[in-house]
């Protein structure tokens, strides 16, 4: 055995500085997008970051945590419906109630995992699949909210987001950035931490990591309630920004889940990176191919499923084995103290 | 006798529960496959059953001499062309196959068929009922559909439990590799699955088509009960799938009757309490 | 002309290599044991001479015909039957039905389910018992009747003897007279040297996944076994 002195563990390499600077330059430029871009494309940008958000929890869940869910949009509706309650119900200024709607789908989920977590593997999939549809359900029968036909913000409610209406979307637009920046930097940050380490045990082991002393209940618990909470927030801020909501579009199962669980598949799923390279992918394929409506669904389907069958490892898992690119690089690799990793060339 | 006859009806729905349980309980049995695009396939086969009944202007029952032996190699080609290619110990792969195929059976539908709704004219069936005392009829059409849930889970318990193919199939559920080495392709015994749960889609579609109106959408929903069905029965339990759909049915229709446009929502409720009370089901399997 | 043989044969899982170039044969009516320690190889090489491990063709040839790339289900219906280590017995079949499925490849010969009955005469009571309710050693012996259904001539042992009370083992070894007599020329994996040495005419012994060692068990000196199955030089 060679003397653990010889070694240091690190995680960071040279394309990760490199990429780094890439990501940065990306945050720039779309940060910068009201300096060079009209109304429409602040709205894109703000999507797209909602899609980078949305998917990074998802990735977080299926891809780190073995949790493949296809019962997300129950709190992106959760968190819509959330910030309508909160701010005409109990009149809470509604940048406020962005929070409170993290809080409360926080706040459902953990009622919503016990039951879902007595399920495995796929049955647990669509077990919170049945779960969101009981949320839309439910929803649906509060007539005070408008049931199935739902309800808009009052203007007043509007006016307090900010006076004019540029202003607001500024605003909308600001917080919708960062939340894709905050939701990558959690993820990452997760990753790096102790429960990182935890969560690759369980997805690949859950007899074994538990013998390790894991929590696997716990961690699982943590990592869903997590994603529930980020996952209502993006939910408040798409009405935020849409005014508008109802429990059919707002628990829409294509909309929240699908379009999300295409946009890992097809960047990477169980790599930060994916879903960045997905939700790029994602809007170009939607930019060239929306007009043929359903013919555009299927050919999404058709990319993920060749993808999946393919290349499981995604648009960007490729890329990384071509060219040994981590931008996020969350292995912890072992090094000679003055040289490369042992064995590499 | 209101409430009675609820809960008949529920009873006779959960017979059409039980059909669209039993494929997805079967492929589960056998490969440990939950197929997302199970919902998405009985849809398809109501509308298979539409194209050949306004095509050829054939009785749908009729129609099933087509449909069901087509569904039978749609499945066999579609397991052993693309879904023997996701199984493994990683469950990701046949889950998102399966879920980019649900969404591209819907979408295709949607293409060819439009969104319009649709329903399989049944004729006289449609109307004709028996009167079991005053006050109290069951329709023709439901107790048909009933008796043949009753009589594909009896005829697969049969293939399943007394024959050599039935032995291949718990065979190779058990331990595909030890089944190869008895000379067993465990790829055409997957492909085989598939087919014959495939088949009985192709019953419960033309079924659903005839009872009520589809479209290209409602296959999630399908699948949702299919499912919760085999989770109130028990995985593995072919019986305890009719029991489940029968409990699924019976909740709505009485769920319905109390809350009324709530049958949805009390049968998903009913599911989640049973999950909370009894998670493995009503009649687990003994060797799991 | 080898009933079996193979050149140089290797496997892998993944990039680990298990075995480094086997030469192995054995004739009709022969018993070979293979002998050596634990990760030796020796399982790997029944599994790849039974197809769950593909292989180049003509890296194994059986009846002089390359079968070395061919499926795990194609090759027992050629005659090579397994009894696989764990005895791996279906748990959701009765002792009849796993007996039963040993004759799915449909090979014409002359074992059927009285036979093997008459061979264990235990198992006539516990025909309809789920196979998995026996105990070790009866589960031994319903692997081994499930691979005679389908009428091997060769016939593959993995580890019988593993983890049983030596009356049982006794038992076992007893049925492999009628066994050989019936034709079938039988390979034993055995971790155990002396039940290897006191079955059979020849002796292969793995390390490493090499062979180290070959010949008639009487010409074995104590040292070289050691030497081949330890690895160690000298006596101790």
């Amino acid at each position: 055995m060679a003397d653990t002195a010889q070694y240091r563990v690190a995680t960071a390499t040279r394309t990760s500085r490199v990429g780094l600077l890439v990501l940065l330059a990306g945050v720039v430029f779309l940060a910068t997008t009201p300096w060079w871009g009209g109304r429409a494309e602040m709205r894109l940008v703000v999507e797209f970051c909602y899609f980078l958000a949305l998917a990074q929890m998802w990735n977080l869940l299926a891809g780190y945590a073995g949790l493949v869910s296809v019962g997300q949009q129950a709190f992106v509706g959760l968190g819509g419906y959330a910030l309508f309650v909160f701010s005409i119900w109990l009149g809470v200024h509604p940048l406020l109630a962005l929070p409170l709607a993290a809080v409360a789908a926080a706040l459902f989920a953990i009622p919503t995992a016990l039951i879902v977590f007595r399920l495995r593997g796929a049955y647990f999939a669509i077990g919170t699949w049945v779960t969101a549809e009981v949320y839309r359900l439910s929803f649906a029968q509060v007539s005070d909210l408008g049931g199935g036909s739902g309800m808009s913000l009052p203007i007043g409610v509007i006016k307090a987001v900010a006076g004019s209406r540029s202003e607001r979307e500024l605003v909308v637009f600001a917080i919708g950035v960062a939340v894709a920046v905050a939701s990558t930097g959690i993820v990452y940050w997760m990753l790096r931490s102790r429960y990182g380490l935890g969560l690759t045990a369980i997805r690949d082991s859950e007899a074994a990591s538990e013998s390790l002393g894991v929590n696997n209940f716990r961690t699982k618990l943590y990592v869903y309630v997590l994603a529930a909470s980020i996952t209502g927030f993006i939910g408040a801020l798409i009405y935020l920004q849409k005014f508008r909501i109802a429990p059919d579009a707002a628990f829409s199962l294509i909309d929240w889940t699908a379009y999300v669980i295409f946009i890992v598949v097809i960047g990477g799923i169980g790599r930060i990176e994916g879903p960045i390279v997905g939700t790029i992918v994602f809007f170009i394929l939607r930019e060239f191919l929306a007009d043929l409506g359903s013919w555009y669904l299927m050919i999404l389907g058709l990319v993920a499923v060749v993808i999946m069958l393919r290349a499981p490892q995604g648009i960007w898992g490729l890329l990384a084995a071509r060219f040994d690119l981590h931008f996020f690089p969350v292995q912890r690799r072992l090094y000679l103290r003055d040289g490369g990793p042992p064995g590499s060339p | 006798m209101d409430w009675v006859n609820a809960v008949i009806q529920g009873v006779l729905v959960g017979g059409l529960y039980a059909l669209f349980a039993t494929g997805l309980s079967l492929i589960f049995g056998v490969m440990r496959l939950v197929n997302i695009a199970h919902g998405d396939l009985i849809v398809l086969s109501s509308f298979l059953g539409l194209a050949i009944v306004s095509g050829f202007g054939l009785h749908p029952l009729v129609c099933l001499l087509i449909v069901v032996p087509l569904m039978f190699a749609i499945g066999y080609a579609l397991q052993r062309g693309v879904l023997n290619f996701t199984l493994g110990p990683d469950i990701l792969p046949p889950l998102l196959v399966t879920f980019g195929l649900s969404i591209i059976i819907q979408n295709a539908l949607l293409e060819i068929f439009s969104a319009d709704s649709q329903k399989l004219p049944a004729g006289a069936l449609q109307t004709a009922s028996l009167q079991i005392v005053e006050g109290l009829a069951v329709g023709v059409f439901p107790m048909i559909v009933f008796a043949c849930a009753i009589a594909v889970i009896a005829g697969l318990q049969f293939l399943f439990y007394r024959t050599a193919l039935g032995s291949a199939f718990r065979a190779t559920s058990d331990d595909a590799d030890t089944a190869r080495l008895m000379g067993i392709d465990n790829r055409h015994i997957f492909a085989l699955a598939m087919a014959i749960s495939l088949a009985v889609v192709a019953l419960a579609g033309v079924f659903l088509g005839m009872r009520t109106s589809f479209d290209p959408s409602i296959g999630p929903g399908r699948l949702i009960y299919a499912f919760e069905a085999v989770i109130i029965g028990g995985l593995g339990s072919l019986w305890g799938t009719l029991a489940g759909g029968i409990i699924l049915g019976v909740s709505q229709i009485v769920g319905g009757k109390l809350f009324p446009g709530a049958d949805q929502l009390a049968g998903h409720v009913v599911f989640l309490i049973l999950l909370v009370v009894r998670p493995r089901g009503l009649f687990p399997r003994a060797v799991d | 002309m080898s009933l079996l043989e193979t050149s140089g044969l290797t496997a892998f899982y993944g990039d680990f290599q298990a075995l480094f170039g086997i030469d192995f044969a054995i004739a009709e009516g022969e018993t070979v044991a293979i002998i050596g320690s634990n990760g030796a190889g020796k399982s790997t090489f029944l599994r790849s001479l039974t197809g769950l491990l593909a292989n180049a063709a003509e890296a194994i040839r059986f009846n002089g015909q390359p079968i070395g790339d061919l499926p795990a289900n194609r090759i027992v219906g050629l005659g090579i039957a397994m009894v696989p280590e764990g005895r791996k017995l279906f748990p959701s079949l009765t002792v009849e039905e796993n007996l039963k499925i040993g004759a799915y490849s449909g090979r014409e010969g002359g074992w059927s389910v009285d036979r093997i009955l008459d061979l264990f005469p235990f198992m006539q009571e516990r025909r309809r018992t789920p196979a998995t309710a026996l105990s070790g050693g009866q589960q031994q012996m319903v692997a081994i009747g499930r691979a005679l259904m389908s009428n091997p001539e060769l016939l593959l042992c993995d580890e019988i003897s593993l983890g049983l009370a030596p009356t049982i083992i006794k038992d076992i070894y007893d049925a492999l007279p009628a066994i050989q007599e019936a034709g079938t020329t039988v390979v034993v994996v055995e971790q155990d040297i002396q039940q290897a040495m006191a079955v059979s005419d020849r002796v292969y012994c793995f390390m490493e996944g090499r062979v180290t060692l070959e010949g008639p068990p009487d010409e074995l000196s104590h040292d070289a076994i050691r030497e081949a199955y330890f690895g160690l030089k000298g006596a101790a």
